[in-house]
């Protein structure tokens, strides 16, 4: 591991013991003469996971937070991060199980034996009437690894569904499935360090500033070094702003971009032809489709100059190493892997491969966006990665879970197809794990309607999300703080949360309620598993001599360094920060596979009724689906209520209310005015619940292979809104930590005053 | 020069708040964020510029000058405190006399509440908790030289003009290498870079 050194001048304080002490904790779990401890772990919310410290009361409380010189951040954290310790103990915690017989009632506070038993007993009675895959299971990409691996095991030994997915399908699926196929393995090439090694970084619908900020110390570092920076995005966002070359590109354009970008560097021979040769199949044809995209022809597509497009190739082509980062906006599309396959095609033709400073990553949005994946959530996956239609991975892993070939169920569906069999009552019962789809799937009506088609739904949170509250049962269940457990950042790189405050009374850990549910279904031994440890010792076993190989990564080398980069294969292997250095693939072959692409339109058509693209994306306070963030005083001040952002070129005024259209419906929102947009497109920013969803708006087209919804472009058209107070409040929780500077207006109409820097044209 | 000090580099902010909400984290004024962030291009650019008390050396702190009740203490490092709780009169004469817009009065209080460089971390050698977390760097914690290693041939400024009066400051800020000439950032005028006039 190349660990940092830690700074005394910077090492993390938050007692008097430890700043006498020159700020360096001598025992960082020993609480001080006032009683406070610091306990080490990771933020809960982005795929950064900024190393951090909570600060614990004499009482055993959590009540603060302590920047952490972890290897990933060194102190730095965003405004989530910093407000992170609110929810864990925010009043608005769940702390007893709820529960109704039908959606008309209201929820009654029950016993946990009586929640579990009623559980069990509809899935029990659905899946006799129905068969077993007629109850599904969705679970989400916060919780941490040993979770995931328990959410897929479950489906499959207790629940016998092959209905598993998870909320990463609306996460990072494209680059997952583009790498798989040009890698055999499935994660960023290189670490966040290497960024600072670079000659030339690229990135590619990846707000940075705002969905990534951490990130940034890093993207800024490279430029200290002369490193320059091209960033491709639809809207000028803070890292576009100083970006040598900012490519402001229509949304849904991208491969056919990249394409040209390709064709130039071969027509001007900056390609390295001894390395595609010796290390790549597939670059003839890659060749000749790159021959059809000539810059004039792209940069029609792409509502761009041409030139530009030779200039970012020239850039990209002569730099002595470089590097790509991408992450949702070129990923949330209906050819979501093929976009990442051209970008892939570039840094391979180029060389750009296996060496410090050069290489690719992909930019997870949630905290355990890569792990989540890894072992077994996904509805074609199995632990380590491993395909549940490969005959030997299926035998292996029926070994490890003790049960017949005979008895694993195949294959399922992704999680919007899973609504669709919702809708056609094709599955029946669902129970939905850390995830809210009535505010992060797209097509808000048709995921409503699967949802109420529902005979049976349960829910595990902590706090009652949107999705939860139209539950039949919800299960309330522990927040990071209180449990410990493993999570692979965007770096592929594995990080233990510890756990710093026991639960609060009525509150289990999502483990406990999976094993008593089990139970209940007759495979309890299957099931008995105490805590994260000994779930997290099966899942080592399970991964080994996998891609996703664990079995060298434990607890106690996690907390003596700042995380160990899988694959790591024995307890004395110190992980692979790097791939490709040896210069093989995953392949069998060792090759990479490069692919061909075309590009072809977004599904949603334009028209005249529908001639602008509206594009989604997040803010830096929000976290997704906001069941979280929106519950934060300092948050939600800081981003009160979704906006649209808006071209001045429309005719509105800042403030004005503006009705967007899709073919899905339509929503008002105040417009926020400014030259950083392109004219022929419009954003809204996607945390918030209807009546102002950006996802009620958006199209549920997917991509073929990764099923990944296309959230990032439909077709819409903007007209003047009737009143401004269409546009409710922001909901607020009555118990959020009220600052006295952080009181949220609530009849206040205008967006706020400028969200991350996004200028406003006019003001007062 | 300045010894360690914030350094405020407005290209590098991206406007997330981070510092704000740890401002808020600081155990001085707990709850309470010093900082502002501000948009100098709205509508055209997403530019923003955090603003921190800026710790006046000359003339001697404008806030401490103007305060009848003596409250506020400028200590031998420079650092321009937050008002003496039992001095403090509430009168925002600080609030009127600050150049920069930096304190601010609780009126419930009737207290004034300032940036005082989280003096209970500087003094143990630690960052204040705005330079901490900034994940940008916008907000840097350090001396000159700290600075320059990390960005080589960096230019700062800590003389600023208000008409007819220049006004030296402990905190710098980055002056961008083609505009050594001001105003800085923020349209704040300025009259020397690196110690050089360049008025
Ligand atoms: S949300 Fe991401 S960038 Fe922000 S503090 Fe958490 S892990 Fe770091
Ligand atoms: S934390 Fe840094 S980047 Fe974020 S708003 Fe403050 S100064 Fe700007």
């Amino acid at each position: 591991m190349n660990r940092l050194p830690l700074d005394p001048s910077l090492a993390p304080p938050g007692t008097r013991n430890f700043r006498d002490a020159g700020g360096i904790p001598a025992d960082r779990w020993h609480a001080d003469q006032n009683g406070e401890t610091l306990v080490p772990t990771h933020c809960c919310f982005c795929g950064v996971q900024c190393g951090m410290y909570l600060r614990v009361d004499r009482g055993g409380k959590v009540f603060g937070v302590e920047p952490r010189n972890h290897d990933i951040n060194r102190m730095r954290l965003c405004p989530k991060g910093i407000n992170a310790y609110q929810q864990v103990n925010h009043p608005d915690r769940l702390t007893a199980p709820l529960l109704r017989r039908s959606r008309d009632e209201p929820f009654r506070e029950v016993s946990w034996e009586e929640a579990l038993d009623h559980t069990a007993a509809e899935v029990r009675r659905i899946q006799a009437a129905h068969g077993n895959d007629s109850f599904g299971l969705l679970g989400g990409a916060s919780l941490f690894s040993e979770k995931t691996y328990l959410v897929g095991k479950f489906a499959r030994v207790a629940l016998r569904t092959r209905h598993v997915d998870y909320n990463g399908r609306l996460c990072m699926v494209s680059a997952a499935g583009a790498n798989k196929l040009a890698f055999g393995i499935d994660r960023a090439a290189n670490p966040f360090s290497d960024i600072l090694l670079t000659d030339c970084l690229l990135i590619a619908g990846s707000n940075v500033g705002e969905c990534f900020p951490v990130m940034t110390q890093y993207v800024w570092g490279a430029r200290d070094r002369g490193a320059t920076l091209i960033v491709v995005d639809p809207r000028e966002t803070a890292i576009a702003r100083t970006a040598d070359i900012h490519v402001a590109l229509k949304p849904g354009t991208d491969s056919a971009f990249f394409n040209s970008v390709l064709h130039v560097i071969i027509k001007e021979e900056l390609d390295d032809e001894a390395f595609v040769g010796a290390r790549a199949t597939g670059w003839e044809e890659v060749r000749e489709k790159a021959a059809e995209y000539p810059p004039e022809r792209a940069a029609e597509i792409c509502g761009i100059p041409a030139a530009q497009i030779v200039e970012v190739a020239r850039t990209f082509g002569r730099a002595p190493k470089a590097m790509a980062w991408h992450a949702r906006g070129i990923e949330h599309h209906s050819q979501g892997v093929e976009n990442c396959l051209t970008v892939i095609n570039l840094c391979v033709a180029t060389g750009n491969l296996g060496k410090p400073g050069a290489g690719y990553g992909t930019i997870t949005g949630q905290g355990n966006g890569q792990g989540g994946r890894e072992h077994g959530q996904k509805s074609d996956l199995l632990p380590g990665g491993r395909s549940i239609s490969n005959p030997e991975h299926r035998r292996q892993i029926c070994e490890i879970w003790g049960i017949e070939e005979s008895e694993l169920p195949p294959a399922g569906t992704s999680m919007m197809e899973m609504v669709h069999q919702m809708r056609r009552q094709e599955i029946r019962g669902l129970i939905g794990i850390c995830n809210n789809p009535f505010v992060s799937l797209p097509n808000y009506a048709t995921v409503k309607d699967g949802y109420d088609s529902l005979e049976f739904h349960a829910q595990f949170d902590f706090f009652l999300s949107e999705t939860a509250a139209n539950a039949h049962v919800v299960f309330p269940v522990t927040t990071w703080a209180e449990d410990e457990g493993v999570m692979a950042n965007a770096e592929a790189r594995v990080v233990k949360h510890n756990k710093a405050q026991e639960p609060p009374a009525g509150v289990r850990t999502d483990t406990w309620v999976i094993c008593q549910l089990a139970q209940r279904l007759g495979a309890g031994a299957k099931f008995a598993f105490p805590g994260s440890r000994e779930v997290f010792d099966e899942l080592r076993a399970a991964s080994a001599g996998t891609v996703n190989d664990y079995f060298g990564i434990t607890y106690e080398r996690l907390e003596e360094t700042g995380g160990i980069v899988w694959p790591c294969p024995t307890t004395d292997h110190p992980g692979t920060p790097r791939l490709f250095e040896d210069g093989r693939t995953w392949h069998p072959d060792g090759k990479i596979h490069m692919q061909v692409v075309e590009w072809h339109p977004p599904m949603d058509p334009y028209d005249d009724e529908h001639p602008l693209s509206l594009t989604t994306g997040r803010t830096v306070a929000h976290f997704l689906s906001g069941n979280q963030t929106r519950r934060l005083g300092a948050l939600v001040e800081q981003t009160p209520r979704p906006w649209v952002e808006v071209h001045p070129s429309h005719g509105f005024r800042n403030g004005d209310p503006v009705r967007v259209v899709t073919r899905r419906g339509s929503e008002v929102f105040p417009a926020l005015v400014t030259e950083a947009i392109r004219p022929d497109t419009v954003f809204i920013p996607y945390h918030w619940p209807v009546p102002t969803a950006a996802n009620a708006l958006t199209i549920d087209a997917l991509d073929p292979r990764s099923k990944i919804p296309e959230y990032k472009v439909c077709a819409c058209r903007i007209e003047p809104g009737d009143r401004i107070d269409e546009v409710p409040a922001p909901p607020t929780a009555p118990g959020h930590v009220a600052y006295p500077d952080a009181q949220v207006s609530r009849t206040d109409p205008l967006p706020p005053t400028s969200p991350q820097g996004r200028g406003t044209a006019e003001r007062g | 020069m300045m010894g360690r000090t914030i350094f405020i580099d407005p290209g590098r902010c991206i406007g997330c708040q981070a510092c704000v909400s740890a401002c808020r984290e600081c155990d001085s004024h707990r709850g309470k964020s010093m900082i502002h962030l501000d948009y100098p291009d709205e509508g055209h650019s997403v530019a923003s510029l955090p603003t921190v008390c800026m710790h006046c050396e000359d003339p001697v702190a404008p806030c401490a000058e103007v305060c009848p009740a003596d409250a506020i203490l400028v200590t031998a490092d420079g650092v321009v405190q937050q008002a003496d709780t039992t001095r403090c009169i509430g009168c925002a004469n600080c609030v009127n006399a600050c150049p920069f817009g930096v304190p601010k009065i609780d009126l419930q209080a009737k207290l004034q509440m300032k940036c005082n460089l989280c003096y209970d971390r500087t003094a143990y050698g630690l960052a204040p908790m705005c330079a901490t977390v900034c994940p940008t760097g916008a907000l840097f914690y350090g001396t000159l030289d700290e600075l320059r290693a990390e960005r080589p041939g960096v230019q700062v400024a800590d003389s600023f003009t208000f008409g007819d009066v220049v006004v030296s400051t402990g905190v710098a800020m980055v002056v961008p290498a083609d505009k050594v000439q001001w105003p800085v950032p923020g349209g704040l005028p300025i009259v020397e870079v690196n110690g050089k006039a360049v008025r």
